[in-house]
């Protein structure tokens, strides 16, 4: 018989299967990865962070509005997705992309919204990945949704529903928490907890233990890991969409990560953290410490790395050469998608419009 | 012909019913639906029928309602949620400003969301504070939501079966205070669909624009005004968005008068919108500026108060007698 305190309540401390000098540690209910899913996973990170670094590039190049980066956080976005199926679901936030992309989803498709061209560029059913969620935890009453529709049809797909440290604050939270957990929904609720909303930090959030310690509240399973730790998010990430699948109900994982760089380019973080805060969480990134272990243990050579960076890089090239494509909406999609009938009221406007541009043009 | 007398609260529950055994993925949640079968009664013996997958309680939060209602909806189901009472809708605003009415054009298509947010609406039922009010003019002003409120019995089942079978979302305004109204009906006969006002009653010599609760209202002081000599016409809109401009026009433009008749505060309000917009397209063949009798711009009033707010026969007979007739 286990008490209600073992079966909610998070590890006193996060999961941790490779410490930051690349060093595997036991632990008594978390097994490693196989190789093989640490050295694909290796390459994922690889190209995560170009992907990340590229979009960073291309926001100073104009060609994006704006990209809320995953830099150091790769870890997360990379096992959110592989410890999926083709038919489970992802809920994604804006921080999200490399998550996406990591998916399957085209890159560029991934990007409309933060170039600006249009809101969410991706068909959501192809690779079951719901648009990307702006206000805060909103997509995770949606996930439960999701969760629940397939539990009526009796599917056994689980939802993986994204959000950050300050998501938890909002009502929305609360609620996907608690009717998942009544409707006991294949849910897997994934905080990446950054350290950070825009600028305010985690203290300003909560005083809870941990995020993970709010599931007890709900009758939810919590479990806390290294966010930079790969093998570790995998291995924790893995056995909650098991669970889940396996009729158990919502299960609610934190990720103890940060968020190195400012909330988007558009942000100042000088003005809110110092440099010594930031510093020693570049030691704790999540590529460097798998490159160590999986060197060391001759699971990666020279010629392994370089096909994870070439295809990184091309990955990154694919990014910059369609994002340098000019493209030029067409002023008709304003009206097109509202509604499946257009009113005689949307009609006359598109109308409206059009008439105006021939006469411009004219 | 099988003509049936049925309240409005019965012809709902009816056409949940036949939508409930025409379609599966049909489903009915929110709070106290299940074995109460809501606080009036509208999903009345649902449960028992359909089972607790199809009708359900839920926990006591609208935005986890409607939130839910949307990932049903992406996953291939048809939700109809209750918002208990009106004023008890706003915290799932946010869902239905930001997601319900949005997914569709910023999926371009992609995501449809047919959903239904049934909500027992407006005032006139003596009920307390946060219980009678208004909210059409939120939603209206929404885009990507369908706004339809019924006045008539046969029109609440009509109206009801055809926003659950609408493939976009629906915002359903049930007026409370019509619940109980009897009528003759067969729910068989065909009405007009989503989207288009109906004449309720004929006469030349002003038109008066009412929807939901205040039809009723507005036929009673046509009827009052007939006695005295007047002829007024009567349109129902049945649906705010989309808004009938046609019908509502023609209507105007036969009669050159018009008075609009709603329940809710009149600054910046649906009441507010078709004079503006009907006034832009029938300027030339109006005698008289249009008039509204709305709610005053006040919080809904305490029961024993409201007579005081809520239009009236003689609010209505008075703003008619002000359209300018050149004969007084």
């Amino acid at each position: 018989m286990t008490t209600v305190e073992e079966r909610l309540l998070p590890s006193a401390e996060p999961v941790q299967l490779i410490d930051q000098n690349g060093v595997r540690h036991e632990h008594p209910q978390y097994r490693l990865p196989a190789d093989e899913v640490l050295v694909d996973g290796y390459a994922q990170l690889v190209k995560g962070r170009r992907i990340n670094d590229q979009a960073g590039a291309l926001v100073r190049q104009g060609r994006l509005a704006v990209y809320p980066s995953s830099h150091g956080q790769e870890a997360c976005q990379v096992a959110a997705t592989m410890v999926l199926r083709e038919d489970d679901w992802l809920f994604p936030t804006y921080r999200d992309t490399v998550s996406i992309i990591s998916r399957g989803v085209d890159p560029i498709e991934t990007l409309t919204l933060l170039r600006g061209d249009w809101h969410s560029g991706y068909d959501p059913y192809e690779h079951k990945v719901a648009p990307q969620a702006t206000p805060l935890a909103t997509q995770l009453v949606h996930a439960v949704g999701v969760a629940h529709a397939a539990r009526l049809k009796g599917e056994d797909t689980v939802v993986m529903a994204l959000c950050g440290d300050g998501g938890t604050s909002e009502g929305d939270f609360h609620e996907a928490l608690n009717f998942a957990a009544v409707f006991k929904a294949p849910v897997v609720f994934f905080i990446q907890n950054n350290e950070y909303a825009i600028s305010v930090p985690l203290a300003r959030q909560t005083v809870a233990p941990s995020l993970a310690h709010k599931g007890i509240g709900y009758g939810v399973p919590g479990e806390r890991a290294d966010g930079n730790d790969l093998a570790g998010l995998l291995a924790v990430l893995g056995q909650a969409v098991a669970k889940a699948r396996a009729g158990e109900g919502p299960q609610l994982v934190e990720a103890h990560t940060y968020r190195v760089q400012a909330h988007t380019n558009a942000d100042d973080a000088t003005r809110y953290r110092n440099e010594a805060e930031v510093t020693p969480w570049l030691e704790r990134d999540p590529i460097k410490r798998l490159d160590a272990y999986l060197s060391e243990q001759g699971l990666l050579d020279d010629n392994a790395k370089q096909a994870a960076e070439s295809a990184a890089e091309q990955a990154a090239d694919e990014l910059r050469v369609g994002l340098m494509e000019d493209v030029s909406p067409d002023p008709a999609d304003l009206f097109r998608y509202l509604h499946t009938t257009q009113t005689s009221q949307i009609k006359e406007q598109a109308a409206f419009l059009q008439d105006e541009l021939a006469r411009e043009e004219a | 012909m099988t003509h049936v007398k049925l309240t409005m609260a019965q012809a709902l529950n009816q056409a949940l019913r036949d939508a409930m055994r025409a379609d599966e993925t049909v489903l009915m949640f929110g709070e106290d639906v299940g074995a109460l079968g809501g606080v009036f009664r509208i999903t009345d013996g649902l449960t028992a029928e359909f089972g607790e997958d199809r009708c359900f309680d839920t926990p006591l939060a609208e935005s986890g309602i409607v939130g839910m209602a949307v990932g049903l909806a992406m996953n291939g189901m048809r939700p109809v949620v209750e918002m208990q009472f009106d004023a008890f809708g706003y915290p799932a605003f946010e869902q239905v400003v930001s997601h319900v009415a949005k997914m569709r054009n910023r999926t371009r298509g992609k995501v449809r969301l047919p959903i239904v947010i049934r909500t027992p609406y407006a005032g006139g039922i003596g009920g307390v504070e946060h219980h009678c009010d208004s909210s059409e003019s939120y939603y209206a002003h929404t885009p990507g939501l369908t706004v339809v409120a019924p006045a008539t019995v046969a029109d609440a089942y009509t109206l009801l079966r055809r926003a659950i079978e609408f493939p976009d979302p629906v915002i359903f305004l049930e007026p409370k205070k019509l619940y109980w109204a009897k009528e003759e009906v067969d729910l068989t006969e065909d009405q007009p669909g989503i989207g288009q006002a109906v004449v309720r009653r004929e006469g030349a010599d002003a038109t008066l624009i009412a929807y939901g609760p205040t039809v009723p209202v507005a036929m009673e002081a046509a009827h009052v005004a007939a006695a005295e000599g007047r002829q007024l016409q009567v349109v129902d809109l049945r649906s705010l968005v989309p808004f009938d401009d046609e019908a509502v026009c023609a209507a105007v433009r036969s009669t050159g008068r018009a008075v609009v008749v709603a329940e809710a505060s009149g600054f910046a309000s649906v009441s507010s919108e078709i004079v503006a917009r009907v006034t832009e397209r029938c300027f030339h063949s109006l005698a008289a500026p249009i008039r509204r009798v709305t709610g005053f711009d006040i919080p809904y009033p305490p029961p024993m108060l409201e007579r005081y707010h809520l239009p009236s026969v003689d609010r209505i007979l008075d703003a008619v007698d002000d359209l300018q007739w050149e004969d007084s």
